[in-house]
């Protein structure tokens, strides 16, 4: 844990400290660990003097924090306008019965994460999945069983 | 890299720019783009690069990896000026190919042309209808900018219009030109631009803010990434240009997380601004002063607002506030702010270099100069489109747009995000402007233009934007956060199949007080989608309510999947796919669906071959009787299995 104090450490360095770049900061740690554990809020706290309730109002209010843990691997499937007229619902319940996960969920085995997210920008693709930065364009139930095979 | 001292200099650099590349063609990817990357157009630059080294011509073609090129549909997209000559759909395995024809020789690779409506080919990307009908005076310049060279900008006159702010013009004479040219707000709702410049620059104190919106929360739009990614000078040179008109010396560039390639090019952007001295102290030598400072969003669609914005540029939640004082007087730690969206900015320079009365000529009355659009959904040309404004919606989708996809017929056109409405063929015809658009009952919006057709439903639609908005209404004001819940509540229960008489005048009268009542334009707009499909398709809400019936065959709860018997040739594609073996039959047997199986996810529908075309979506109709089990299948004439 002390090494992953010094981390968040150096991150609040980089920001100078500066209570104003806390949202900049929570983005770096939960990209670091991709999601944001308890004690780093709490170290958060304690070191740029902000009440923990006001770090959880913004780690509750955005969709880019998790409060829980992430599976290793990143499935997402895009629910945008543009997505969702070319049947986005579909893509995602298939992609819901391959995982056996929802969305927002992940799975027990920690592998997979289900999350959607709203236009990628690649509406001429649509439906997307994108799985680990791969982005899939209208996945056939076969193709979606094949990519999640590959994930290991 | 030496810092530039004076209009001469940048004048010099250009000079050097230009003559060095004097007699060099270059061909461009578009592998700087989501889109593009998306797509696979990596692997083709990566080709490009290496064969073009591999045949011993890199003295002769510079390799450029563009931003957006606009035609996202036909990705990976390479073309080759001067020439013009594009090639659609680039695979690596053509690269050796076009280098050796078309780079080496003067010959065209013809496959990868592209090919109109009537199969002819068309070598020049201006020839081709997509781009013909387009005025691409903001999106052109990405086909020949790599967005991580600001060489590339610099090299197309880009700063020129800043030099000439700032040694040309008095800070009013900038703020009076952009009124003149009546520019109006790109991100949602056009208002006039210099009007908003000049109550900022005549609020009291001395620090002011100018910040650029690079929110994009319209969930279907993104042509704000795509100059962002592509042409990051072009929205910079906007901003340093009216932060000069407005007396700001600090500014904020408020992206997204979601867009990580828009946020590293413009990192890059604006340290090689800084280490040519046009951002930071003493800007080429005028003595103003200017730094620009990147705010990631961390993913809300309300903090697009703009006193949503300047709150979480503070480092606090991003809602918004009432705005009794607007925020052109009041707005980040509550001094003078300017905020404008990314497009607005990237026109600025254009009217600076070319003149109001150019920008002007472009336009309707009230609406000058161009917009970009991404065109999307149900449409054959997917794709960033730019048109002055005033072009009609059906020379949109149907001249830029070649139409709609696989001649199924139009229905609507959703334009302005979720704040927008659905637009009915009958109106069609409008030009498209900002006070055109709000008059039918939809609005500009940031520039979403989501095509739609016969089997998409209008019900359904309304309730997918309710949905978006009833996650993302911040919950600070009731009339928006209860409002637009229950709203969302009876439009589920009306695709349930669950509508009671009165629903749809319930929802109207819903709508007049969320309207009246909400806090920020997030609530005051949310009805919209609601509105304007209830005024363009009453029908089809009645035929939901009454006749439990979904017209579109997409509200699940109201349709059923039926494999028509006459038409089964037992091809035994659907009964292998169904994921929850719903379907019996079998090797020259009537396939037949178990009802009370289905769970409806369409894949019969999809799996099954368009030549028999066996699976039907009924609603509003009980399932024919399943003929008896054990029926042979009927053999159409024609086909065989
Ligand atoms: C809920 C909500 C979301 C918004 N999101 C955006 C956005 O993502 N991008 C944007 O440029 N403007 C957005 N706006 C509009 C801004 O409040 C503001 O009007 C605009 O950025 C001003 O720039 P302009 O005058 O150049 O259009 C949003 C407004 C509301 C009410
Ligand atoms: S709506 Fe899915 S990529 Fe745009």
């Amino acid at each position: 844990m002390a090494q992953k104090l010094s981390k968040i450490d150096r991150i609040i360095a980089k920001y100078q400290a500066d209570k104003s770049a806390l949202i900049q900061m929570l983005l770096e740690i939960q990209r670091e660990n991709r999601w944001l554990p308890p004690k780093a809020l709490e170290r958060l706290s304690q070191r740029l003097g902000i009440p923990t309730n006001q770090i959880y109002h913004i780690a509750t209010f955005y969709k880019a924090f998790s409060l829980i843990p992430q599976g290793r691997h990143a499935v997402s499937v895009c629910l945008g306008t543009a997505c969702h007229v070319r049947g986005a619902p579909r893509l995602l319940d298939r992609v819901t019965d391959a995982l056996c996960i929802g969305p927002g969920e992940t799975s027990t085995d920690m592998k997979f994460t289900l999350s959607t997210v709203n236009c990628l920008g690649c509406c001429a693709l649509g439906p997307v999945m994108v799985v680990d930065g791969e982005y899939h364009g209208n996945p056939s139930g076969k193709e979606i069983k094949r990519v999640i095979a590959m994930c290991d | 890299m030496a810092q530039f001292k004076s209009p001469a200099d940048l004048a010099r650099t250009r000079q050097r720019i230009i003559s060095r590349r004097a007699r060099k063609r270059f061909i461009a990817i578009n592998a700087s783009g989501t889109c593009g990357l998306a797509y696979g157009s990596d692997q083709v630059f990566q080709a490009f690069v290496a064969e073009i080294e591999r045949q011993g011509l890199t003295e002769q073609v510079g390799v450029r990896a563009t931003g957006c090129l606009g035609f996202c549909e036909n990705s990976p997209i390479a073309i080759i000026f001067p020439e013009e000559i594009s090639y659609f759909r680039v695979k690596p395995s053509d690269v050796p190919e076009i280098v050796s024809k078309t780079l080496a020789g003067k010959k065209l690779v013809n496959r990868l042309l592209y090919k109109d409506g009537n199969g002819k080919k068309i070598v020049r990307e201006g020839e081709i209808p997509f781009y013909k009908h387009q005025s691409r005076i903001v999106f052109g310049n990405n086909r020949l900018i790599d967005p991580k060279s600001i060489d590339d900008y610099i090299a197309l006159g880009g700063y020129s219009a800043l030099s000439k702010a700032l040694f040309e013009m008095s800070p009013e004479e900038v703020v009076e030109t952009v009124k003149r040219a009546n520019l109006r707000g790109r991100g949602g709702g056009g208002f006039p631009t210099g009007k908003k410049w000049e109550t900022t620059r005549n609020a009291p104190g001395e620090i002011k803010f100018v910040i650029v919106n690079a929110d994009e929360g319209d969930p279907g739009a993104y042509m704000d990434r795509s100059l962002l990614e592509g042409n990051p000078h072009s929205v910079l040179e906007g901003l340093i240009i009216g932060a000069y008109a407005i007396g700001s010396h600090e500014g904020y560039v408020y992206v997204r997380q979601e867009y990580p390639l828009a946020v590293e090019n413009l990192f890059i952007a604006l340290n090689q601004a800084r280490e040519y001295g046009l951002l930071g102290k003493n800007i080429i030598g005028s003595g103003f002063n200017f730094d620009v400072a990147i705010h990631r969003g961390a993913g809300a669609f309300v903090s697009g607002e703009s006193s949503a914005l300047m709150t979480a540029i503070e480092g606090r939640v991003g809602e918004p506030r009432p705005k009794y004082i607007r925020t052109a007087v009041s707005g980040i730690r509550e001094r003078p702010s300017n905020l404008n969206n990314v497009e607005t900015w990237a026109t600025v320079p254009l009217i600076i270099s070319k003149g109001a009365d150019w920008f002007t000529s472009i336009g309707t009355a009230e609406s000058k100069g161009t917009k970009i659009f991404s065109l999307v959904g149900k449409v054959n040309n997917t794709g960033l489109v730019e048109v002055p404004m005033g072009m009609t919606l059906r020379e949109i989708i149907y001249d830029i747009g070649g139409g709609i996809r696989q001649g199924k017929k139009f229905k609507a056109v959703q334009t302005g995000g979720p704040s927008g409405g659905c637009l009915p063929e009958s109106l069609i015809d409008i030009p498209v402007d900002f006070d055109e658009l709000t008059k039918v009952g939809s609005m500009m919006g940031s520039g979403g233009m989501i095509v739609m057709d016969e089997d998409d439903c209008m019900v359904d639609v309304a309730r997918y934007f309710l949905t978006f908005l009833a996650e993302e209404s911040c919950g600070k004001c009731i009339p928006c956060r209860e409002g637009i819940r229950q709203m969302l509540h009876i439009l589920i229960r009306i695709c349930d199949g669950q509508g009671q008489t009165g629903d749809i005048e319930l929802l109207e009268e819903l709508s007049e007080v969320i309207q009246d009542a909400s806090l920020c334009a997030l609530g005051t707009t949310a009805p919209n989608p609601v509105l304007s499909t209830i005024r363009n398709f009453r029908d089809e809400y009645e035929e939901h309510v009454k006749e439990r019936r979904c017209p579109s065959g997409v509200c699940k709860a109201l349709i059923s999947y039926y494999i028509q018997p006459e038409r089964c040739q037992a091809c035994l594609l659907c009964l292998r796919e169904c994921p929850v073996g719903a379907i019996t039959g079998g090797k020259n047997l009537v396939h037949v669906i178990d009802q009370d199986k289905c769970t409806k996810c369409g894949t019969c529908l999809e799996v099954c071959p368009p030549r028999f075309a066996a699976v039907l979506i009924l609603s509003g109709e009980p399932v024919p009787a399943a003929p008896p089990q054990g029926t042979k299948v009927e053999r159409t004439k024609g086909t065989q299995q």
